[in-house]
């Protein structure tokens, strides 16, 4: 049933006074509960401290090769041109170069150090380098897939069997949502320039088994930012107020009849989306940013890269947005990895320096927590003479704020930056570590599904990586 | 037998709540063993934690884990009350615990004996007696309801139930008229009449495929990567037209599991076996074969088990079932049913069979003639010529070689390395005396020759060309689809340790049934797919009937009787009234699997008839009326809401079957796919308005008009879906170029009818409710009106860009501000809750 005192204002505001504002005065969040924005998840009370209030992901989708990036091997350089030790590589996966002859790629750019523990990077991220005393690397993550689709699926929702919510799901439906008039969980994706730009289906950011409004919304930098933004044609907000309170108004009117709780969940949704005409629009315009921001980032505003896509999950996260997922493509470089590897520096460094940079300057890195992660690493190997494979035994992250310790390394691949071998960590490791510092225990975070207690961490034991938690 | 003694039989078999009722295994126990212990203590050996399993009660006896009787003195009990982390249970770690009162069921569990029972869905369904095959539902209903003390609710009123029961068999809303009839309507069969009518009509079909389809994952791409196109359209419209010709369930079953393998295969069956092909696949570079022979074998195991048995099997791709008896070996050795379909492990699939009408195979048939005929016309012809090549090889003999002739053009230039080819064949020919040369020979020869005479034999050759091109474009353009055939050699399938594929280490395994499930002897054989099929449907299978009801229900009540439809183990629910889904279990495969008349007897029932309107008191005894002493109200699926604005609004077309169709959908929806990078082309012609169910299913970018209102994505099968409310629903009823054309085209409609505008508010209310407004309802309606043709009139330009939206053009003679403002009155009625829910 509907609290007597949203009749009245619903009513009032349907017959007397209509506004073009929606609810004017009234808080019908408050009003409503949980059916409306500004929810709370369903974990009342968090088992650990909350260090992260949200989370920013910066996905590089296509596999970015660990070995032109963040993971120097110095004897790789060496053993450039002969073979891959059988040692190695025998009875393993791989991707395209299965079967084939395997030889050892030296990295094709070189490393510098940077920041007060002389951290080695490639030298194409001098920026990111700039901070790297706010950036803990894991060298040694692996994972379960190394085709793009699975891999993508393993790395969001923890399984590679599609239906399973993903991780921005997960945290929206345990935290709830934050934000009045926006959704928790926010998507951005960029094109690449290089031409490698891999498919990523939509289910990445589905909800799964879990309801259908923790589901990613795609915020895109043309045409209708969200799907069916926009008034049609000739309506006016105005004209569009007046229809959702007549739309209101009857429903209420109706409801006196029926008696169904999903008419007020209802009447409650309308006024949300009638909100998010007017905020997603509000939270695109950059005009208000100032010149000095815009030169940070490198970005024109609007123009649908990487770096633009970084400033608004700032905005985003300033809005109290619970989760931010920026795609960025074109990270497969099959062939072409020297050149390749150069063309992403030129879109990411900055843009990674500059939301890290930013936060901080407001104060948001402390309880933001960032992380870089592709779908898998790439292989020590040549593909072609120019590039390298899929490989899932090896591949750097970077994690960023949010309580995790800056500046440090966290694990180690042998000497080929073949496989990892010290402190091996996995995606549940990562997702985890992600929980622990939203105030999450992983173990206890589940929902039945097929009658499994289903986590986002699956049924194989994993754990917070204790020793980056600062 | 009466009625009254029947309902006192019935009421002492009913499960008994009260805490001096003695406590039932299946209902009291098992749920909390199987959620809390099983994990541990359970089928699954390699996790089994102390050796210790509770789930059979031999086994829980010898590790001495209880003593019947005495509750004091078992083990089991006592740790329940521990608080030592070492020793109580569940352990900590679990973050499973136990309520009081779960733990003090449990002792009393003991203390009346600890007596188990087999897991209900395992035994075969029986029917309980009830007075007539006609009120057997309502008399199952009537026993709960009598021990629950909950009253029934009145039947609903006329129009509610011609509403209900278009939504629910049509999928598609009443017309007001149809509905008067109805309501006027006071013979006693009316209702009945009404049900038969809806029954015969060619949507039923539809609206009974949509189910079907979620749950053996239709969609018109396969979904990995590059989400390409495949041809299996056809199979959607085999299944909408075995549920109109009402094909017995079990043929239904054995076409599309094994319609390959059935001795009268035939084209239909064979479109229904399209099934098998219904998987996710990949054309991904870097994909391995047997990655995706394993991910196809997973697949298929997991959709079987959704869809017939009600068993999740996903689980037991890397280990034993924890806590169902599905072993890994039954994981593998259902797989290998499937072991023998022919299909590439990677890359794209084949374009699939011809499927043909009678008329089209009559036609085909007929070019195939035409073309023997012009090629037996052209024989002909060619024996006569037989001279003339002789005085043309005298001529060639005498310039001493054979010399085509100059050509120019790029097209003769092509043709001209033919005829060059052809020379240098004929010229050896030449040399040797005509009486020495094969027959092969004597062919290039004339061939030479007819190349360098092309004004020889003109027409005939014409027509042999132009019969076969005739013929190639009919053919071209009949439809295909993806069907099962089988590979001469099957598949090897092992048993993969920890489900990984790359380790070939495990046990290689034949095609064999579930071992906890009543099974016919295969002596002396493996059973193959068909063997499979049959024993889906078989009478001793306890699982697929059920099954099949319990998700029919949910259809017509909006929730199953055993609430998860995909779950029917240990982990799903013992349907609170399991008599009656098992009854209706029985009477299905007793009437020979006869859909529609299981259909008629759920719609026919006075509990599907009662009113949805919850009184407070049905509301507190029974929140989630579970023992359906009223009806559910619940939002229209998503093929639905698209079908009802378009209906109401008069625009829908409502051709049965053929290819997808694609609604207009947001620019650059579907950047992110690529491999190809496609753009979409929403349709320009009649497509535009044809029903939900045949939108192209674009398994990773579904359209969003229909995931926002929860249509599955379709890459796992999907047995019940969530009923959202979100904003985003709102977006696409308010702004989506679909529904606000539908408004725009119902507003025409408004306009069309004579009279003031209180006469014409009350038509379109109409339209769509089936009911009058009352003076509040026209009030508001009168208040947008007012209001938007005052605003459109002082904007003429606003209201002509409203009215641009969408295909079909506005009608001439409309004044645009009054259409405009018109279009904003039937877009508030398109809006309405009530518009949206089947109540």
């Amino acid at each position: 049933m509907i609290p007597p005192e949203l009749r009245a204002a619903l009513t009032r505001r349907a017959f007397l006074g209509k506004t073009a504002q929606g609810v004017g005065g009234v808080a019908l969040a408050s009003l409503l509960g949980p059916a409306a924005s500004g929810a709370p998840g369903v974990l009342s009370r968090l088992p650990l401290p909350q260090k992260a209030k949200r989370v920013i992901w910066l996905s590089m989708a296509g596999g970015p090769s660990h070995l032109e990036t963040f993971d120097p091997k110095p004897k790789l350089a060496e053993m450039h041109g002969q073979p891959m030790p059988e040692s190695f590589t025998k009875g393993q996966q791989l991707a395209q170069l299965q079967g084939q002859k395997l030889t050892c790629f030296g990295p094709q750019h070189k490393f510098a150090k940077f920041g007060r523990n002389q951290i080695e990077i490639c030298e194409l991220f001098p920026q990111i380098g700039s901070v790297i005393d706010d950036v803990c690397l894991i060298r040694s993550m692996t994972t379960d897939a190394i085709n793009h689709d699975p891999a993508h699926m393993f790395m969001n929702t923890g399984s590679q069997i599609a239906g399973r919510p993903s991780m921005g799901s997960w945290v929206t439906y345990g935290l709830g949502v934050e934000s009045e008039d926006l959704p928790g969980f926010v998507v951005l994706t960029s094109l690449g320039k290089g031409g490698q730009n891999q498919p990523i289906a939509a289910r990445q950011w589905s909800s799964g088994f879990l309801p259908s409004k923790h589901q990613g919304v795609q915020l895109r930098s043309k045409g209708d930012p969200v799907m069916y933004l926009t008034n049609p044609p000739g309506i006016s907000r105005d004209a569009q107020g007046g229809d959702v309170d007549a739309i209101a108004a009857l429903n209420l009117h109706r409801d006196k009849v029926v008696a169904d709780p999903e008419v007020a969940t209802r009447i409650a949704q309308y006024e949300m989306a009638f909100k998010m005409q007017a905020s997603v629009p509000k939270l695109m315009d950059m005009s208000a940013e100032d010149a000095k921001t815009l030169a940070l980032y490198g970005c024109v505003p609007g123009d649908g890269s990487f770096a633009a896509n970084c400033l608004l999950a700032r905005r985003l996260a300033e809005r109290g947005v619970r989760f931010i997922q920026l795609y960025h493509k074109d990270w497969d470089h099959h062939g072409g990895v020297k050149e390749g590897i150069a063309f992403k520096a030129t879109e990411i460094d900055r843009a990674c320096m500059a939301l890290i940079t930013d936060l901080k300057q407001r104060g948001m890195l402390d309880d933001t927590l960032i992380v870089w992660a592709g779908e898998f690493g790439r292989t020590p190997m040549s593909q072609g003479g120019s590039g390298r494979d899929h490989h899932s035994k090896a591949m750097t992250v970077w994690m960023a704020g949010g309580g995790i310790k800056g500046g440090i390394v966290h694990g180690q691949t042998d000497e080929l930056g073949y496989a990892a071998v010290d402190k091996v960590t996995t995606v549940h490791d990562l997702h985890a570590t992600m929980l622990h510092q939203l105030g999450i225990n992983h173990e206890a975070f589940s929902i039945k599904f097929q009658g499994l207690d289903a986590k986002l961490t699956g049924v194989e034991p994993s754990k917070p990586i204790k020793e980056i938690i600062a | 037998m009466s009625a009254r003694f029947v309902l006192a039989t019935l009421c002492l078999a009913a499960p008994l709540a009260s805490a001096a009722d003695p406590v039932e295994f299946n209902r009291d126990i098992r749920p909390i063993l199987s959620d809390n212990c099983f994990s541990c203590h359970g089928n699954d050996a390699s996790h089994r934690k102390a050796k210790l399993r509770l789930d059979i009660r031999e086994e829980a006896l010898k590790k001495e884990a209880f003593v019947p009787g005495k509750a004091e003195a078992s083990e089991l009990v006592k740790r329940l009350f521990l608080t030592d982390p070492d020793e109580m249970m569940p352990p900590p770690e679990s973050h499973k615990k136990l309520t009081l009162e779960q733990k003090e069921l449990l002792k009393r569990w003991v203390a009346e004996g600890a007596k188990y029972q087999n897991h209900w869905s395992y035994d075969a369904p029986r029917k309980a007696a009830v007075p007539s095959t006609d009120k057997a539902i309502d008399t199952l209903i009537a026993a709960r309801l009598k021990t629950k003390g909950v009253a029934p609710a009145a039947e609903a009123d006329r129009r509610t139930l011609a509403r209900r029961l278009h939504a629910d068999l049509l999928g598609l809303p009443p017309t007001p008229e149809e509905v008067d009839a109805f309501v006027k309507d006071t013979a006693p069969d009316a209702y009945a009449k009404l049900v038969d009518r809806l029954l015969a009509s060619p949507h039923y079909g539809e609206r009974m495929a949509i189910g079907w389809l979620d749950v053996v994952r239709f969609a018109d791409t396969i979904g990995y990567h590059s989400d390409s196109a495949r041809n299996v359209w056809p199979y959607r419209d085999y299944v909408i037209r075995s549920f109109n010709q009402n094909k017995p369930f079990d043929r239904f079953t054995l076409e599309q599991v094994a319609g390959d393998l059935l001795p009268d295969s035939d084209q239909e069956a064979k479109v229904g076996s399209g099934f098998n092909r219904l998987l996710l696949t990949t054309e991904e570079g870097g994909a391995q074969p047997k990655d995706y022979q394993q991910r196809m074998l997973n697949d298929r195991v997991r959709a079987v088990g959704a869809a017939w048995l009600g068993q999740t099997t996903g689980c037991a791709q890397c280990h034993d079932h924890k806590f169902d008896p599905f072993t890994q070996r039954d994981f593998f050795t259902l797989g290998a049913f499937f072991a023998d379909i022919h299909e590439p492990d990677i890359g794209r699939r084949e374009e699939g069979m011809l499927i043909s009408t009678p008329d089209q195979v009559k036609r085909l048939a007929e070019l195939t003639t035409e073309i023997a005929q012009a090629k037996k016309t052209l024989d002909v012809a060619l024996a006569s010529l037989t001279a003339a090549i002789a005085a043309w090889e005298q001529e060639l003999a005498e310039e001493g070689k054979p010399a085509p002739a100059a050509e120019k053009t790029k097209a003769k230039a092509k043709r001209k390395d033919v005829d060059a080819k052809l020379a240098a064949q004929a010229a050896p020919i030449l040399k040797k005396p005509a009486d020495k040369r094969s027959a092969a020979e004597k062919n290039i020869l004339r061939d030479y020759y007819l190349s360098q005479h092309p004004e020889a034999l003109k027409a005939e050759r014409d027509a042999v060309v132009q019969t076969q091109k005739t013929h190639d474009a009919f053919r071209a353009a009949i439809p295909r689809s993806l069907v099962t055939y089988k590979a001469a050699t099957a598949r090897t399938v092992r048993i993969l340790p920890r489900g990984n594929w790359m380790d070939e280490s495990g046990e290689i395994v034949k095609a064999a049934l579930p071992h906890y499930l009543p099974q016919p002897k295969y002596e002396g054989r493996v059973p193959d797919r068909l063997d499979l099929a049959k024993w889906l449907v078989a009478r001793e299978n306890p699982l697929t009937a059920r099954v099949v009801m319990n998700r029919l229900w949910a259809q017509f009540f909006g929730i199953a009787l055993s609430k998860n439809p995909g779950d029917l183990g240990a982990q799903g629910e013992l349907p609170p009234n399991q008599a009656l889904l098992d009854w209706l279990a029985v009477e299905f495969v007793d009437a020979k699997w006869d859909m529609k008349h299981m259909v008629r007897l759920i719609v026919n029932s006075e509990a599907y008839r009662r009113s949805s309107v919850a009184t407070p008191a049905q509301t507190t005894a029974d929140p989630y009326n579970r023992e359906l002493a009223r009806q559910s109200p619940y939002r229209l699926d998503a093929e639905l809401v698209r079908d009802n604005a378009l209906a109401i609004a008069g625009l829908l077309a409502p051709k049965i079957g053929g290819p997808s169709v694609k609604p207009y959908q947001p620019d650059r929806y579907w950047e992110n796919l690529n491999f190809p990078v496609r753009e979409y082309k929403a349709d320009k012609d009649d497509s535009q308005y044809r029903r939900g169910l045949y939108v192209w299913w674009q398994r990773s970018f579904l359209h969003p008009s229909m995931l926002a209102f929860d249509a599955p994505s379709r890459e796992e099968a999907c047995t019940d879906r969530t009923r959202s409310n979100i904003p985003q629903q709102a977006l696409v009823m308010l702004n989506d170029p679909t529904y606000v054309e539908a408004s725009r085209a119902f507003a025409a409609r408004v306009l069309a009818e004579n009279g003031a505008d209180d006469a014409r508010l009350t038509w379109a209310w109409r339209r769509a409710l089936q009911r009058s407004p009352d003076a509040k309802e026209l009030g508001t309606l009168r208040k947008v009106l007012t209001e938007r043709r005052t605003a459109y009139k002082a904007d003429p330009a606003a209201a002509k860009e409203l009215l641009k939206v969408g295909l079909t053009p506005p009608p001439a003679q409309a004044d645009p501000a009054e259409l405009a403002a018109w279009t904003h009155v039937t877009r508030v009625i398109l809006n309405l809750h009530e518009t949206l829910t089947r109540d």
